[in-house]
């Protein structure tokens, strides 16, 4: 097999420097945040929006965007990592956690699993203690101005601790499953769970 | 200012911008191929679907529906491809 | 149309011109060259040292009447980082890989037909330009009109070429409109693109016109929804979107 071709002179897109230890395995800090998108960009007026909790729970509960904005939300900042490798460091949010919301339903015991399912019909499964201790948060605000709909707005699911396709923009609601069902990328070779230390980006990882 | 849904449009394209990388998966050329949609019945060519390419994937949609016709996949030993949006794919035979 | 590999192949840079402030074509002479059709384009792979690779698709600018070499017309991005490369660093003798020729849908060649409208946003002209060359080298007469938008008169990408396909006077038409500043003394098109502009450029080409629009998402369906307005059917035009990056992908 002859030697791969090296185009002259050629380095790629500039990396942001980024403190040790911060960036996952094959990922590169960057500054802006790109946006990535399977589809046109759901437009849903906020009276109309609803955010529910349905599936192996006792009885479903659902919020409007008004029940949903008293809830008790929590400023974070986190690092952002998606499988495309791009990295965003201390990226800020404020949503609701799902600790929070789960305190409003009584979950059975089959409850294992979570698909989150979104407008414009995107979803993706995660195990529910990924979601537990503040690992996840319903989020609405992105560095202090309402979350954009371009990046997911009104809301969209964030779990940092897992790559970005995880963090399910558009979100509408979470349904508790017994069965881990696979979502929009997972069911196309992308990893079932997605932890971004282990670099899990690809089913089989 | 541009409208930010505005530029968030303007990263879709059409099913011209993966015409590589179908061949590759079919060895044939395929944005003449035509098509029909599963959800709602709209024929038309590869190449006049809606395409979204700056995800983890390529996802193809129907121009009137937009649905999902098409995604691919590509990881780092395998192409995967999911083709249930459409009703059937054509693809031509090699000239004898 | 033939089924063939398609493989990636080491191109020369045999030249480079700038064709505006932000565009230049680059010249490559291809070892496996293949007849292309008017439209079709090449994917352009750049691989760095460390194995970071990174790809684009450019159309074809030339005609295919010209072998062995073909014309890429790129656009400048601020930020663009295969633009970026490719208008900052490549000189000619350098190499590039490529793979093509790509393409099936939005393509025409003089045995099609016409009459031929094309509409062209920024660097959308690009494949059109190849299908205009490559009337011109056969000696067809096929009625056809460019709708050509651009911002400025500076933006207009061959500007000289195209005043003197204008005025060959063998049925081809060109009409620019602008969207920001015009040509002083200019008594044509300053405009976006709409369904009243496109019902007079088209209405003297008549109902079995081929349509060919290219160009950002947005101008590309402004302008498929005003040409269905004016009668003609969906089935004669035919769309490629450019993404912001000049290119497609």
């Amino acid at each position: 097999m002859s030697e791969r071709f090296v185009s002259r002179g050629f380095v790629g897109k500039r990396r942001v420097a980024a403190p040790g230890g911060r960036v996952p395995p094959g990922q590169h800090a960057v500054d802006d945040f790109p946006v990535l998108s399977a589809g046109p960009t759901p437009r849903i007026p906020l009276e109309k929006w609803t955010f529910s909790l349905e599936g192996e729970v006792e009885t479903p509960v659902r919020w409007t965007w008004e029940e949903f904005q008293v809830l008790p939300a929590q400023d974070l900042t986190v690092d952002i990592h998606c499988v495309t490798k791009w990295t965003k460091l201390d990226t800020r949010w404020r949503g609701v956690s799902v600790d929070n919301l789960l305190e409003h339903v009584k979950l059975k015991p089959t409850a294992r699993f979570v698909t989150a399912y979104c407008d414009g019909g995107y979803t993706t499964n995660l195990p529910l203690p990924d979601l537990l201790n503040g690992q996840g948060f319903v989020a609405y605000e992105y560095d202090g101005r309402p979350l954009a709909p371009e990046h997911g707005g009104p809301a969209r699911l964030v779990v940092p601790h897992l790559y970005f396709w995880k963090s399910a923009k558009w979100v509408r609601g979470l349904r508790l499953m017994e069965k881990d069902k696979r979502g929009f990328w997972e069911s196309a070779g992308y990893h079932h769970r997605g932890d971004p230390w282990k670099e899990e980006r690809y089913a089989g990882d | 200012m541009d409208d930010p849904l505005d530029e968030a449009r303007e990263l879709m394209l059409d099913g011209n911008s993966v015409a590589g990388i179908l061949y590759e998966i079919f060895g044939a050329e395929m944005t003449a191929s035509p098509t029909e949609c599963e959800h709602c019945g709209k024929e038309g060519e590869l190449g006049s679907l809606l395409a979204f390419v700056s995800a983890p994937g390529y996802v193809l949609r129907c121009p009137a529906c937009e649905q999902v016709i098409l995604r691919v996949v590509q990881t780092a030993d395998y192409v995967y491809l999911d083709a249930r949006g459409a009703v059937s794919l054509r693809v031509e035979r090699p000239a004898a | 149309m033939l089924n063939r590999p398609l493989e990636w192949q080491i191109a020369t840079i045999e030249a480079i011109q700038a064709e505006t402030a932000r565009t230049k074509t680059f010249t490559l002479s291809l070892p496996a060259w293949v007849r292309h059709l008017p439209g079709q384009h090449y994917d352009l792979r750049l691989t760095a040292e460390d194995g970071y690779q990174t790809q684009r698709s450019y159309s074809i600018a030339s005609e295919p009447e010209r072998e062995g070499e073909i014309d890429l017309t790129v656009e400048s991005l601020p930020e663009g980082e295969v633009s970026g490369y490719l208008n900052e660093v490549l000189v000619p003798g350098d190499l590039v890989e490529v793979r093509g020729p790509i393409g099936g849908y939005f393509v025409w060649e003089v045995s099609r037909g016409g009459p031929l409208l094309l509409v062209a946003g920024g660097s959308g002209v690009v494949p059109l330009m190849s299908m205009l060359r490559h009337r011109r080298a056969v000696g067809s007469s096929v009625p056809a009109r460019l709708l050509y938008s651009s911002r400025t008169p500076e933006d207009v990408i061959y500007a000289d070429e195209l005043r003197s396909l204008h005025e060959d006077g063998d049925g081809l038409e060109v009409i620019h409109t602008f969207t920001r500043s015009r040509p002083t003394g200019w008594t044509g098109y300053a405009r976006r693109i709409d369904a009243a502009m496109l019902k007079e450029i088209s209405a003297p080409l008549g109902s079995r016109t081929q349509a060919f629009i290219c160009g950002p998402t947005l101008l590309v369906e402004a302008a498929a929804d005003g040409l269905v307005a004016t009668g003609l059917a969906p089935g004669r035009i035919k769309t490629e979107r450019f993404g912001t990056s000049g290119g497609t992908a």
